[in-house]
Order: structure tokens, then C-alpha cells, then sequence
């Protein structure tokens, strides 16, 4: 047994972690990427380099942000969640019925959290209870979710908000800080820390990686996951108080599209849709990068189908970059 | 005496973390047959896959009839008459029988087109000629695993392969199908072929190789004829030191039962098991490839339900309904499939290290780094883990190490039992030695051992009990007082001892 020495040998906790590395990150990228798109859009158009026009363009992403921060966390894991959308619709839907019944600011906001939650719940009731897969159920509960708010509603729409309700959707703390982005940087630096700081988040990516180890490994896998549905059901659901506060009104159709918006910040933000890794200050700069090209192309007048062809080839582009980059290196290895 | 037909010399091929091949030689000679011996983890499926073009060797040279060629792909390897039969051999189901044989060269006729009628009567006269008994004409599919083998031959002959790689040919075949491919092997020879074979099973190695070669943690231990070496010498040679030395003596003492295991089931797997183990001692499962034992340690650690039974676990009840519980209860499982359940390829070491210990390491929920870093050198450094840093990635490692850490990630939970299925599968015999060594550590400390093994030595070697699984059921709890082989394969395989004979 020469080749075995008896003594232990130090293990460092890490080797010098190079400069280079923090450099040519995914983050580091999306941060030039931003600055190109603000310093484009201050070109483009005189109106843009306005404190109240870029207050302004923060309403264009804060609630999908919102949603793609817990989005984020269900997609390290491996699973999806493309009910957002329709949670928002039927949250919005409910919060209507309320104020019929004569519901006041706090208990329409309890509504519309409420409804977040539940719904989210069946959605990770059906995923962990029933062994389903994520994608199936909430394509499912997409189109249940939004059906239940179209025979509510029908083709009316529920108006009259109280004032104080409005606020939450198109107030301000102070200056050109509205309540909408204030939430949306205390949201995210909490999910900045559940992500990276704690076990919670520790276990996430350990799912993500390799579900089977990590059960094996102890981590209640199922719970985890149902928690995190939970999650995506709560952002969806206070978004769903927001929008509905800034629009002050409900139609069924609200919020169509924003799933989709949501996943792409996430995958643009540098989560592997396959799971297992990614940021949440990755998806925080998608999340502005979106609301700046958004932003600029509304400035030119550009029409919102051509936004919607742009945000379609964007999520293709990012989800397709990784991969071809994978099969470069493989060749020159 | 005639030159090697194949000649490799200075072949070396790193992978990271890895080193699978150093400075190799191999000749194989027309004619004759070589066989190519090692443990698992020597380097034996790198060095065929370097042959076939599937790997690039970083230095070193490949000569065939004395003409150096590289193998950028797999289909120049078989353009330089070089071709494998493996253990899963790489045919296509739903093509028939000619077709896999002529794949890629068919006959043409002065069309260009396919000539399917030659390449029809030619391929049934290979086959004739091997008297292998197959209608060329009928799909792949309708052949057995051994009717494959011949396919695959009658493809080598055809293509003029110069050399023949039979990487674990016999593994899936009956005794009789054996005795037909031993047939096929002298024809191959007798048409000149060099026949590289790799084994296992030394009554195989003696019955039809020639030469042989020994591999040892990637490098060329030894070389030379089979007549004129005994068996033990070439064990010798694998394992690098004499074979009574493998196991090491344990010293630990046995107290009083740890775990008690009553009339265990579960509705298809396993029926009524009853065993426990005590403070101190190493039980060994055994039995043949799916007796059901690994489905009975996944059940007492949490992972599938039961339908019946009781554990008792220091004198307390306990019903784990997930791994998680049985942790918490202070049962850990090491599975067999490390890739897959064993550790979380992507992450570091320490993460996997640290993941089912986190509440020890964090201070309410939240992660203190510099505890988490301190648990998992404690722990890889008492199991000697060979690694750059603790934030390496473990697919970087090689299987044994691997295997630390996931022995490592339990040992920071302070468990009670420790279930170890087929710890030493596929890894190193380096490795294997620490492994067994640290499960002799364990046991003085305290720790109760279950350790499920298809390996006989090791079984014999380490066990101080042995429980026989045979289709689920239990056969018998044996003490290791002179336990013999013969005895374990008896009861496992089910022959009754008059009908032995």
C-alpha cells in the first residue's frame, strides 16, 4: 500500500478562484447587455433620459419579475410553472367578486393573495401528491384557472376600485420610487438570500441537479417542491393585486402572456432549463433588460406584435446559446 | 514466432481528475489469443475504447501491421481492421440478419444500388461456415443475446477485421451458448485473426487464451503466456500484493443488537424478512443479482413502502416513510447506483458532503460556509480522498473517490447503522482496500455494518454474519466461522446439497 500515505493530507476549500471566471459570467454579459440597451434607448429617443420615464418603464416588468423570481426556483428544480398567468386571471376575477360584496382594500388584497396560494397549491398537490409532471398539470390549470375566471365574468369586467387599493398598483414611497419596484427589490433581495444563503436554497439546487441523489441524500424532495408551487402561487397571486390595482379594472383576459415573459427572464437570467443552476441577480438583470427593450421599442412606436415575435425569438436564442456553446467546446476539446 | 498484427506502445489518456491510462503496451499476434485481465477501474474499457476511435489517447502510439495510424472515429478503427464485440454488442433490431453483417460494405451491383441477393447468399454462407444455424434472411430481433454474438462474428469476418475485441463476451450467455462461442474463438484463430479478450472468469482465460496482459490501476503490470503461469500469479498481479492481505482483521467487539428487522414485505419484492444486527458487527447480505436484497435495504432506509413488518431501532419502533426519517432516525443507506442516487454530479464535493447535515452547519437556516467547509474536511480527510479542493466537482472524481464522498456526506450525520450496497463496485483497487479498511474503523467505533455483496471474498472477508437471500425470501443467517464459498453459492443459487452431486 505504498502509494496510500497514512497521513491525511490537507484539502483546500477551494483554489484561487481566478478573475476571470467573475469576469466572463452569464451575469457580467447581461450587465453590458443592459448598459448597451440603455445607452441605444437614451439615443433613440429624447423623452427616455427622464427620472419619470424611467420610473415609468420599471411598471413594464415589476410584476412578471415578480413572478419570475419563484419561477426561477421551481425551474432550478427541474419543473415549470406555466399557470402564472391564468392564477393572476382568476385571482383578479376573485378580488372582483369581492369588492361586489362590498370588500374593502385589506381583505381584496387577503383575496387575491389568498387565491395565489390556493391555486398554487393545487398545482403542487397535483405535481407532489399525484406524481404528475409539472408541465402537464399547469398547461392543465392554465387553462382551468383562466376558464373558471371567464364564467365568472363572462364579457364584462369588474371596474371601481377603492383609491386605496389603486395605490398599490399606481403609488409611490417617495420621489419616482414606486410601491410596485420597491416590492419587487425587497422581494428580490429575499430571494436573493433564500436562494443563496440558506439550506432551503442549498437543497434546491441539490434537487435540480439529481432529484433521485437528493432524496437519497435525505432531502424531503416532494415538500420542497410542493413549497416552492406554493411560492410561485403567492408572487403570482400579489401580482395579481398589482396589476389589477394599476389597471383598476379585471377583464378574463388579463395577464395573457405573462408566463411566458416570466420564463424568459428566468432562462434569459442564466437558469438552465434543465435545471440545476442559475442566479437570482441573473434573473433581476433579464428582468430590466426586458423592461428596457420593451420600454425602447414602445418609445419608437414599434406595434406590440412585433414585441411579441421579439420576446418569442429571445426565449429560443437564450435557451439555444448554452447548448450551441456546449457543443463548441466539446468539438475543440 | 510471427509479429503483432496490433501494436500499442506509450498509450496514456487522462480524464479529469482521472489518470485511465499511463504509459500502456499491448501486441496482439495473428493467430492467437490474448487475454486482457484486470479489476474493475484498471483501464480495461478505456484501452478498447482507444482502439475502436471512440477515445483520442493523449500520447502514445497505435501500429497495425507495423504502420502507425491514428483513430479519429470509430469507422476509421474498422477501416484499419479493428473491430469489438461487446458486452451489449452494437446491432440494429429491426434490420435483418444480412443486413447487420453487410451494414456499411453491402455488395453493389453495376447500378450502384444494394445487391441484396448476393449479400443475402453470401452472408448465409458465413454464417454456414461458422455452422451458426441463423436464416440470414429473418430480423435481428427474433435472436437471442448468444445468436447475437454470432451475428456480430459473422460481421468481423466479413468486414476481413484483423483484429477482434470480445470485451466480456460470455457475460449474459448460458454454459451451452459458452461452449459454441469457445468454437467461434479457435475459427477466428484458425483464420489468422488477433483476438484480444477480456475476462472476468480465469477458467474462461485458461480454457482459450494464449497470452495474457494485466492491467492495474492503468498501467501495464505484466505480461506473457498462460501455460506457463499459474492463476495465483496473475491475482498477484491485479490486486499488487498476495491475496490473503486484502482483507484487513478486525478487532471490533460485538454488542448488543442495534437494529431489529421482523417479518419485513413489501407486496412484490421481498416477503417476510427477519434480521438485525448488533453494535460492532458487519452483516453481510448475499445472494444472486436481483434476490431482492437492495430492495429490502431501501425499504429499511425509507425509500419504498413496506407492506408488513416491524423495526426497531435501540430498543425504539420506527417506520421511515422517507430516507429523510431514517437519517433523522440514524439509518443510512450507501446505494449501488453512485452516479445516479449516490452523489450529485454538478455539485461540489462539499455541498455533497455537507447536504444531509445542513442543520448542523447552518444557524437557523441560514448557511455558515466556513462550518460546512470544516465538516466536510473533517470528514474526506479521515477517508483519504483525492481531490485538488473541497470545491472540486465530484464527476471530476474517479468512482472510488466518489464513493468517499458519499460515505463521507453519511458519516457527518453520526449515524447508528450504515447499509453499504455493493460498496466497491466498479472502483479502484486502491479505493476498495481504503473501503474496506474504513468499514474495519467503522465497526470498532461502534457503528453497526450492513453491507450487501455479490462478491464472495469480499463477503467471506469482511463479514462476521451472512444472511442468504434467494427470489426475495430469506434462506439463512449464517455465522463466518469457516464459512465456505461453496456453501454461500449453494444456498443462494437454491441447490439442495444430495442434488449437488
Amino acid at each position: 500500500m505504498t502509494d496510500f500515505p497514512a497521513t491525511g493530507r490537507q484539502l483546500p476549500d477551494r483554489l484561487d478562484k481566478p478573475l476571470k471566471s467573475a469576469v466572463l459570467s452569464w451575469e457580467s454579459l447581461l450587465v453590458l447587455v443592459a448598459l448597451a440597451i440603455f445607452i441605444a434607448n437614451s439615443f433613440a429617443s429624447p423623452y427616455f433620459l427622464n427620472e419619470w420615464s424611467l420610473s415609468d418603464m420599471t411598471f413594464n416588468f415589476t410584476e412578471k419579475a415578480l413572478i419570475a423570481l419563484a419561477m426561477a426556483l421551481v425551474i432550478i428544480t427541474g419543473e415549470i410553472d406555466l399557470s402564472v398567468a391564468s392564477i393572476i386571471a382568476l385571482a383578479s376575477t376573485m378580488m372582483g367578486v369581492a369588492l361586489g360584496m362590498g370588500a374593502d382594500t385589506p381583505v381584496l388584497v387577503m383575496v387575491g393573495v389568498g387565491v395565489g396560494i390556493l391555486c398554487g397549491a393545487f398545482n403542487g398537490f397535483l405535481i407532489t401528491g399525484l406524481k404528475l409532471p409539472s408541465i402537464v398539470v399547469t398547461i392543465g390549470t392554465m387553462s382551468l384557472f383562466r376558464g373558471i375566471a371567464y364564467i365568472v365574468l363572462g364579457d364584462q369586467s369588474f371596474k371601481g376600485y377603492p383609491a386605496s387599493f389603486s395605490w398599490f398598483g399606481q403609488g409611490y414611497v417617495f420621489w419616482v420610487i414606486s410601491f410596485e419596484l420597491m416590492l419587487f427589490v425587497i422581494a428580490a433581495i429575499i430571494f436573493y438570500v433564500l436562494l443563496q444563503h440558506t439550506n432551503f436554497g442549498r437543497r434546491v439546487y441539490a434537487i435540480g441537479n439529481n432529484a433521485t441523489a437528493a432524496r437519497f441524500s435525505g432531502v424531503r424532495v416532494d415538500r420542497i417542491k410542493f413549497v416552492l408551487f406554493c411560492l410561485t402561487g403567492l408572487m403570482s397571486g400579489i401580482a395579481a393585486v398589482l396589476l389589477t390595482a394599476r389597471l383598476g379594472s379585471t377583464r378574463p383576459s388579463i395577464a395573457e402572456g405573462f408566463e411566458l415573459e416570466a420564463v424568459t427572464m428566468v432562462v434569459l437570467g442564466g437558469v438552465s432549463i434543465l435545471g440545476g443552476s442559475g442566479t437570482i441577480i441573473g434573473v433581476v438583470l433579464a428582468a430590466l433588460i426586458m423592461g428596457l427593450v420593451t420600454f425602447g421599442l414602445g418609445l419608437l412606436n414599434v406595434p406590440g406584435i412585433v414585441m411579441s415575435i421579439f420576446i418569442g425569438s429571445l426565449l429560443i436564442v437564450v435557451i439555444a446559446l448554452p447548448i450551441l456553446f456546449r457543443m463548441w467546446r466539446q468539438r475543440r476539446a | 514466432m510471427t509479429d503483432p498484427i496490433l501494436t500499442l506502445t506509450g498509450i496514456t489518456k487522462t480524464f479529469p481528475g482521472v489518470r485511465a491510462l499511463h504509459n500502456v503496451a499491448l501486441e496482439l499476434y495473428p493467430g492467437e489469443v490474448t487475454a486482457l485481465i484486470g479489476e474493475n477501474g484498471a483501464g480495461k474499457s478505456t484501452l478498447v475504447k482507444t482502439m475502436t476511435g471512440i477515445y483520442q489517447p493523449d500520447a502514445g502510439e497505435i501500429r497495425v501491421g507495423g504502420n502507425v495510424v491514428t483513430l479519429p472515429t470509430a469507422i476509421s478503427a474498422s477501416d484499419a481492421g479493428i473491430t469489438a464485440i461487446h458486452q451489449e454488442t452494437v446491432l440494429f433490431d429491426e434490420l435483418t440478419v444480412a443486413e447487420n453483417i453487410y451494414l456499411g460494405h453491402a455488395p453493389r451491383n453495376r447500378l450502384g444500388m444494394i445487391d441484396w441477393k448476393t449479400m443475402r447468399r453470401e452472408a448465409q454462407q458465413t454464417l454456414d461456415s461458422m455452422a451458426a444455424g441463423i436464416d440470414a434472411g429473418i430480423p435481428l430481433k427474433e435472436l437471442g443475446i448468444a445468436k447475437k454474438h454470432l451475428v456480430a462474428v459473422a460481421r468481423a469476418l466479413s468486414v476481413d477485421a484483423r483484429v477482434v475485441i470480445m470485451d466480456e463476451p460470455t457475460a449474459a450467455l448460458s454454459q451451452k451458448e459458452i461452449e459454441e462461442l469457445y468454437v467461434l474463438v479457435e475459427l477466428l484463430k484458425k483464420d489468422g485473426k488477433a483476438i484480444l479478450f477480456i475476462s472476468h472468469k480465469f477458467d474462461e482465460i485458461y480454457r482459450i487464451a494464449d497470452r495474457y496482459t494485466v492491467f492495474r490501476d492503468g498501467e501495464m503490470v505484466g505480461k506473457g503466456f498462460i501455460r506457463d503461469t499459474p492463476q495465483s500469479e496473475i491475482v498477484k498481479l491485479m490486486v499488487g500484493r498476495s491475496v490473503d492481505q486484502i482483507f484487513p482483521t478486525r478487532a471490533a467487539t460485538i454488542g448488543a443488537p442495534v437494529l431489529e428487522v421482523t417479518g419485513l414485505s413489501h407486496p412484490t419484492e421481498f416477503e417476510n424478512i427477519s434480521f438485525s444486527v448488533r453494535k460492532g458487527e458487519i452483516l453481510g447480505f448475499y445472494g444472486l443479482v436481483g434476490a431482492g436484497r437492495s430492495e429490502v435495504m431501501q425499504a429499511v432506509f425509507g425509500m419504498t413502502e413496506v407492506s408488513g413488518g416491524t423495526m426497531v431501532l435501540d430498543g425504539k419502533t420506527i417506520a421511515p416513510r422517507s430516507p429523510a426519517d431514517a437519517v433523522e432516525a440514524g439509518i443510512v443507506y450507501v446505494p449501488e447506483e453512485r452516479g445516479k442516487q449516490g452523489v450529485i454530479t454538478g455539485e461540489p464535493i462539499f455541498k455533497n458532503v455537507s447536504l444531509p447535515s445542513l442543520n448542523k452547519t447552518s444557524s437557523s437556516g441560514f448557511i455558515r460556509m466556513a462550518e460546512e467547509f470544516a465538516l466536510a474536511r473533517t470528514y474526506t480527510e479521515r477517508l483519504d480522498l483525492r481531490a485538488s479542493s473541497l470545491s472540486q466537482n465530484v464527476s471530476t472524481l474517479s468512482g472510488g473517490n466518489q464513493q468517499k464522498v458519499v460515505i463521507a456526506k453519511w458519516l457527518a450525520t453520526l449515524p447508528k447503522v450504515i447499509i453499504l450496497d455493493e460498496p466497491t463496485k466498479g472502483i479502484d483497487i486502491g479505493s476498495k482496500a481504503a473501503v474496506h479498511e474504513f468499514m474495519g474503523e467503522l465497526v470498532s467505533q461502534g457503528l453497526s455494518v450492513i453491507m450487501v455483496s455479490s462478491e464472495l471474498p469480499e463477503i467471506l472477508g469482511m463479514s462476521d454474519r451472512v444472511v442468504v437471500m434467494r427470489e426475495g425470501l430469506m434462506v439463512d443467517t449464517l455465522d463466518n466461522n469457516n464459512l465456505q464459498p461453496e456453501t454461500l453459492v449453494r444456498l443462494a443459487a437454491g441447490i439442495a446439497e444430495e442434488k449437488a452431486a
